[in-house]
């Protein structure tokens, strides 16, 4: 393992981009060690009860109440994030180690006079007087709990809140910069910069236009750096799978939705409600589709970030998962590469569906503010 | 199933996060990056542009000297033209000159001999005269000794004025 992260990072130093190099490396080494880590408890775990792939994978995408970094059970070491409820009662907050690590519904939590336990990362609250939570056999829905609104710090948002973080550090820095000269930036800033004027030359100006590109670019250039960096992030061991959970891609999309209802202009509902140039009876039929296509527009765009983010992180965790399922080291020796090479192919990919999804965005933009020449 | 149900508590977060994320942005770093971008790209705009228009300055300037050059050039042949004229001309002027001064000598040495001429024909008229009173004088003075004599004399006398 060692050989391998070495060589790896021998082939890197020949990159030019110095910050890019390691950042790459960090998370390399990252990713390997904490793969052992994952590897020996699991195997440690192995010999009492039997490995469920779909579970680990699915603990690995899915969000959490606590940030778990490694270790089984009692052992583990997960940093407690606050949980926020919005009850019947009013709101509640106590620490995510409160469960002492429980996600089957059993450590029942007192708080504010009410009952809570954690059933598969989601907090339910006890009806009156029920001190265990029951659910029924066949549809699975609790029996005598219901969910409050939960607004808590999870794993996801505590990822969220780091990726805004680093963005403002970042591009507040290469704002800095200009006060002090009027130069290009050099090194790492100088990549933040020419990204900047990527969004700018190659997203914004060709979908929207010259003349109405400026209003979109702030919308754009947060929406590409903060896909792209939690994107990064996600791929970071132990890290929380941002970008590929449902709840944010929907919120992504929806900005992009308000932003073409808003802006749209007279021209495009004319387009979409009744389309000139065509036969009127099939005007209504087009209605219809044009009207439906509004809507799937955006719904395409947070389906395809949440897939492919996805997507990316299954591949990888199954093929190590693959270990442990053919209980065999030496599957080791084909699975790690093959890990290792989605795991770079998941750069690009970090990178390209931030671009895709600020292009798209920006096309619908364009489409919904454009000036129609009629024929 | 769980993964693809929204959560709404990771939907608020993300919907306030972004909003506040797009106006902190907007405020201290898009907007102040976009300008120097802008800024540093129109300065470079203007600098290929001022440029490329003293570089057409100076070749207009270049132009401009062929030009001036020429025009001297063809100025000096011009000059030099005209003198080789002028000389050519003052040349001719003098031999012209030279000529009617010579031909108005000549021509006032002529009248000068002529009047000489006259003058020398009259002062030999009046010596001829003279003469002839004194040969008159002396043949008067002969004719008193000898007639025949005297005819000599006259004959001899006159002799010597047909010769003269």
């Amino acid at each position: 393992m060692h050989e391998i992260s070495e060589l790896i990072l021998s082939q890197l130093s020949m990159s030019t981009q110095k910050s890019f190099k390691i950042t790459v490396a960090l998370m390399l080494v990252l990713f390997l060690n904490s793969f052992n880590s994952v590897a020996k408890t699991d195997t440690d775990e192995e010999l009492t009860e039997e490995f469920n792939p779909t579970e680990m994978i699915m603990h690995h995408i899915s969000d959490s109440h606590g940030w778990h970094f490694f270790g089984e059970g009692e052992d583990a070491f997960t940093l407690p994030l606050p949980v926020i409820l919005w009850t019947d009662e009013g709101l509640t907050t106590f620490m995510s180690s409160a469960f002492h690590h429980d996600v089957e519904g059993e450590h029942v939590v007192e708080s504010n006079g009410q009952k809570f336990v954690n059933y598969h990362e989601k907090i339910y609250v006890l009806d009156e007087g029920e001190e265990a939570l029951k659910f029924d056999e066949k549809t699975h829905a609790a029996l005598n709990a219901n969910r409050p609104f939960d607004l808590s710090i999870t794993k996801n948002v505590a990822s969220m809140l780091l990726s805004a973080l680093l963005l403002i550090l970042l591009f507040v820095g290469l704002a800095k910069h200009y006060k002090k000269s009027k130069n290009a930036p050099k090194g790492f800033k100088n990549i933040l910069e020419t990204l900047v004027v990527f969004v700018r030359d190659e997203i914004a100006k060709p979908q929207i236009g010259e003349k109405k590109y400026l209003k979109y670019m702030p919308f754009l250039l947060t929406v590409f750096f903060f896909i792209w960096i939690s994107n990064l992030m996600g791929l970071l061991p132990g890290a929380a799978n941002v970008t590929g959970n449902i709840s944010i891609t929907i919120a992504l999309g929806l900005f992009t939705l308000v932003l073409i209802l808003v802006n749209a202009n007279k021209d495009y509902w004319q387009h979409v409600v009744w389309m000139p140039g065509i036969p009127t009876f099939v005007k209504p039929i087009l209605a219809i589709v044009e009207i439906l296509g509004v809507f799937i527009k955006p719904i395409a765009l947070m389906i395809r970030l949440f897939a492919n983010i996805t997507a990316g992180h299954i591949i990888i965790l199954s093929l190590i998962g693959l270990i442990f399922i053919l209980e065999t080291a030496g599957v080791a020796a084909i699975s790690v590469p093959f890990a290792l090479f989605i795991t770079v192919l998941e750069l690009l990919v970090a990178f390209l569906q931030a671009f895709i999804f600020t292009m798209l965005s920006a096309l619908f933009i364009g489409m919904a503010v454009q000036e129609h020449e009629h024929h | 199933m769980d993964l693809i149900t929204p959560e709404y508590g990771l939907f608020v977060w993300q919907v306030v996060v972004l909003i506040i994320l797009i106006f902190l942005l907007t405020k201290f770093a898009w907007k102040p990056v976009m300008k120097a971008v802008g800024e540093r790209e129109a300065s470079i705009n203007d600098a290929l542009a001022s440029a490329e228009k003293a570089k057409e300055e100076m070749a207009n300037l270049k132009a401009d000297n062929e030009k001036m050059l020429q025009q001297a050039r063809a100025e000096r042949d011009e000059m030099l033209k005209e003198a080789q004229e002028m000389k050519k001309s003052i040349i001719s002027e003098a031999t012209e000159d030279a000529n009617d001064k010579a031909e108005r000598i000549l021509e006032k040495a002529q009248i000068t001999i002529e009047s000489e001429k006259k003058q020398a024909l009259s002062e030999i008229k009046s010596q001829v005269a003279e003469l002839s009173v004194q040969i008159a004088e002396s043949v008067v003075k002969k004719q008193l000794d000898d007639k025949k004599e005297q005819m000599n004399l006259v004959n001899k006398m006159l002799d010597d004025v047909k010769l003269n």
